[in-house]
């Protein structure tokens, strides 16, 4: 079977096209948005399934399939407009290849996922996973204007648009953001762009989670206004004791003024990091998320951050927490069984708090799914949904499991 | 409508608010777009979301269409109903059922006006950011089918980025929720998906909303230009500059001059090609200097004079004339068709030069009012609909505009949805593969095509359609 898959595909995207990942499955790696739809067509031509892969690391290259699919050929950075302060890159573009482009024009792209600078914008949108700077930027969801995705019986759908206002017919950008690559594979995006921030200045507060929580709150309540706020555990954070790092991004004035406003509010010790430290304390924090096999992510509002930091500590383990001290949301990681995992999902739907299984080994993505059982009435939709996007149920991603 | 029809939905809501004799429909003939008229079969109106239920169920029962509605003010047809179809209207279901100051959420029924919540949230220093400019009737249910913008958008986002939880009646009867109250979905993002579908994936009963802090500083500026295009490029100037401004609005010399002829005066030059309103928010300090920057900026971009509101009420009277353009220009003619366009923001110069062509060859008024900041046009072209070949000429101005919109890159709505309006636009900016992939989303919420039926997706253009129309000839 394998040996077939691999002389078809070789076939349709010539030698280059087509490698063996190292357990000998057959990887595609499509180097336009066609090619990728034409693997697509095939697979589900021919009934295989598909292991969807960004530049691999992120989620482990891990699921079962026939052959694997990866978008790292898919890197060109198609477009940069900025009159517009809209781009169009391909999906297998690394985030550190765009934070360069962008730079270049003035440009910047207000996402600091977690994960190392190589990974693929194709993925942080595909498992929507911001970092800290949702705090002032929002979601991912608010920097996808549209997207080219390949169905999973290779047809190309193209959802959104280039403009940054657009409610031209059903919003499908919103299902692939987040989608996990169960209703297609992403193939382009057109991002929502920000003229490069004139200052950037972040400032950190140590101590007590519980003192940290309530400073960060008392800040909100006083309209400063950080990019991001965020909560780090001392082994996140390689330090002592919690952290809260509060990040601003702006102009002059008005960075200023909030860090002046910072420092008149609350109990908080705030020290500024020398702007040379900036960059790698952001990105030590957005590495050590992957020091563990498994990452979850929690919808809590803010005022729920400590309950629910105790709840995970409780019944998994301290892990590595990073928090959003402001508006809510908590990310852990660590490792855990499923049997754990599943339980503290279950304590989490009793406060009405979703848990995403954001990153994890096939064998608890498989048994949890990243999101569970749906609740009442949701699973019908999102069953026609994904057969929609993949009649042939080729794609082989484990959305749903049992709770 | 058969008279058993009637009657079951009598014993629903009680027979006042069942309204079906012809002088009733009229009121549910239009919605704020004077280009498209239909008469609804039977208008029901419930008071709770358990009489909403029971309608759909009943509606899924008889296999008999039905279109939800709010206050009528949508600008793309979106809520007329055939006389095959029942008209629900959800303007009763109008209680704020929780407003909460810690987690800045509000909770609210579909018929709730945009400004009432805006109003209850008011005393404690929170507010809803979507603003259209009908705020004072337009209800919040018909902002989230139409995933409706407003100018402050620019900063804060449209409806879709202040909606966190739905509870939302499917179209066979069924209720099932979307959405948390910190907005991490539960599986994928429905809640996002369904923000912006029109009426056609079912009618949302209960709504989740954030709120925002009223700004602690807020500084609203007017700027006057002798060319369109000098006000575009300043536009540009801000937005470059990183300085991003809660609203930065743009209004023609058409459109000051309807708004300075009417009650609505605001005080804009009416001897201006362009006026800005720039409005910037946020700490005071920050607000200030800002200001200082956006004054050079717009000084520099060849602004003949730039003011600043110096009190509240100052900056209530130049946004009055923003917000009443479209009241305003009912002082030129009659009708107003409003367009709703969208180009990238490098592209507005030229696109205001397309359609004064556009004007021109058709002989008509046309008021430019838009949304600078974003790109978001409405050209409005003044009109009487009693005369034909007036109205013929109009409908084909629409038309060419939309298409050198969409040549420009752009898209055929930014705010006002595709209803019926647009639909033919659909297939100018949507592939077959793309618009059948909308129709089969659309089908996993509504399988027989129940909830508002032949709006936003052009049948005819979807994939599937084209296969069977080959297969045929």
């Amino acid at each position: 079977m394998s040996n077939a898959v691999f002389t078809r595909l070789r076939a349709l995207l010539g030698t280059t096209g087509v490698e063996r990942d190292g357990d000998g499955v057959p990887r595609a790696t499509p180097d336009t948005p066609d090619a990728l739809t034409l693997v697509c067509r095939l697979a589900h031509e021919e009934g295989w399934k598909i292991r969807v892969e960004g530049r691999g690391t992120w989620l482990p290259s891990d699921a079962p399939a026939d052959l694997a699919v990866s978008t790292r050929g898919l890197e060109q950075i198609v477009s940069v407009s900025p009159a517009d302060l809209v781009a169009t890159v391909q999906a297998g573009a690394s985030l550190e290849a765009l934070r360069r482009r962008l730079a270049d024009y003035g440009m910047w792209l207000a996402l600091d996922p977690p994960g190392r600078p190589e990974r693929s914008i194709g993925s942080v949108v595909a498992t929507a996973t911001a970092g800290p700077l949702r705090q002032g930027f929002g979601p991912v969801r608010d920097h996808v204007l549209g997207c080219a995705v390949a169905t999973g019986d290779g047809r190309l759908v193209n959802a959104g648009g280039r403009v940054v206002k657009n409610v031209a017919g059903f919003d499908l950008t919103k299902l692939q953001v987040g989608g996990f690559g169960g209703f297609g594979i992403i193939a382009e995006i057109h991002l929502r762009l920000r003229a490069l921030p004139r200052a950037d200045v972040t400032l950190l507060a140590r101590g007590a989670r519980d003192q940290l929580t309530s400073g960060a709150r008392e800040l909100i309540d006083a309209q400063v206004l950080p990019g991001a706020l965020e909560l780090l555990s001392p082994a996140l954070a390689a330090e002592a004791d919690w952290v809260l790092a509060a990040r601003f991004v702006g102009t002059d004035p008005a960075v200023q003024a909030d860090v002046r406003r910072l420092g008149s509010v609350g109990e908080l010790q705030w020290q500024p990091l020398p702007a040379d430290r900036t960059a790698a304390f952001w990105s030590v924090a957005a590495r050590g998320t992957l020091g563990g096999p498994i990452t979850l992510r929690l919808g809590v509002l803010g005022d729920g951050v400590d309950d629910t930091i105790d709840l995970l500590a409780h019944d998994l383990d301290e892990g590595l927490v990073s928090a959003g001290a402001g508006l809510g949301m908590i990310r852990w990681t660590g490792d855990a069984t499923v049997d754990r995992i599943r339980s503290v999902r279950r304590a989490a739907a009793a406060r009405e708090i979703p848990m995403t299984l954001e990153r994890a080994p096939w064998s608890v993505r498989r048994a949890l799914g990243h999101f569970g059982a749906y609740r009442e009435g949701v699973g019908k939709i999102v069953g026609r949904l994904r057969d929609t996007f993949d009649p042939g149920q080729c794609l082989n991603v484990a959305l749903e499991g049992a709770d | 409508m058969n008279a058993s029809l009637l009657t079951a939905l009598n014993r629903i809501v009680g027979s006042r608010w069942v309204r079906h004799r012809p002088a009733e429909l009229v009121t549910y003939a239009m919605d704020g777009l004077p280009t498209h008229e239909s008469l609804p079969g039977v208008v029901v109106i419930p008071e709770t979301p358990a009489q909403v239920r029971e309608v759909v169920r009943l509606l899924h029962l008889l296999q008999v269409p039905f279109v939800a509605r709010g206050a009528g003010t949508g600008l793309s047809g979106g809520a007329l109903a055939d006389p095959d179809t029942v008209l629900i209207a959800l303007t009763r279901l109008n209680k704020i059922l929780s407003v909460d100051p810690v987690q800045r959420r509000a909770v609210l029924q579909p018929g709730v006006v945009n400004a009432r919540l805006s109003e209850a949230a008011l005393p404690l220093g929170l507010h809803y950011v979507p603003d259209p400019s009908s705020q004072a009737a337009c209800t919040v249910g018909g902002n989230v089918a139409e995933n409706a913008g407003g100018p402050h958008c620019l900063k804060y986002g449209v409806t879709t980025n202040h909606i966190v939880a739905l509870e939302v009646v499917l179209p066979d009867g069924s209720v099932t929720r979307l959405g948390s109250l910190q907005g991490e979905a539960w599986g994928p993002d429905l809640v996002g998906l369904f923000v912006g579908s029109e009426g056609m994936f079912g009618i949302a009963t209960e709504i989740t909303v954030r709120l925002e802090r009223i700004p602690e500083s807020v500084r609203t500026m007017l700027a006057d230009f002798s060319t369109v295009r000098g006000a575009s490029e300043a536009v540009s100037a801000i937005i470059a500059a990183g300085i991003v401004p809660a609203a930065l609005e743009m209004m023609d010399r058409a459109c000051v001059a309807a708004v300075e002829a009417s009650i609505y005066a605001a005080g804009y030059p009416t001897d201006a090609a362009a006026v800005l309103l720039v409005e910037l928010d946020g700490q005071t300090d920050a607000v200030e200097a800002e200001a200082a920057t956006v004054r050079e900026i717009l000084s520099d971009r060849g602004a003949r004079e730039v003011r600043s509101a110096s009190s509240p009420a100052d900056r209530a009277r130049l946004w009055q004339g923003r917000k009443k353009a479209f009241g305003a220009m009912g002082r030129i003619a009659p009708d107003l068709a409003v367009q709703d366009a969208v180009v990238p923001r490098s592209a507005l110069p030229d696109i205001m030069d397309e359609i004064e062509k556009i004007r021109r060859l058709h002989d008509l008024t046309i008021s430019n009012v838009f949304h600078a900041g974003d790109g978001n046009l409405h050209p409005n072209i003044s009109f009487d609909r009693r005369d034909p070949a007036v109205a013929a000429r109009v409908r084909l101005a629409c038309r060419e505009i939309m298409a050198a919109c969409v040549a420009a890159g752009g898209s055929i709505t930014g705010e006002h949805g595709v209803g019926n309006d647009k639909l033919d636009y659909m297939s100018w900016i949507f592939n077959a593969e793309t618009l059948g992939a909308m129709r089969a989303v659309r089908r996993a919420f509504d399988p027989s095509e129940m909830a508002n039926p032949g709006k936003v997706v052009p049948v005819h253009a979807c994939r599937e359609w084209s296969v069977v129309k080959s297969l045929r000839q």
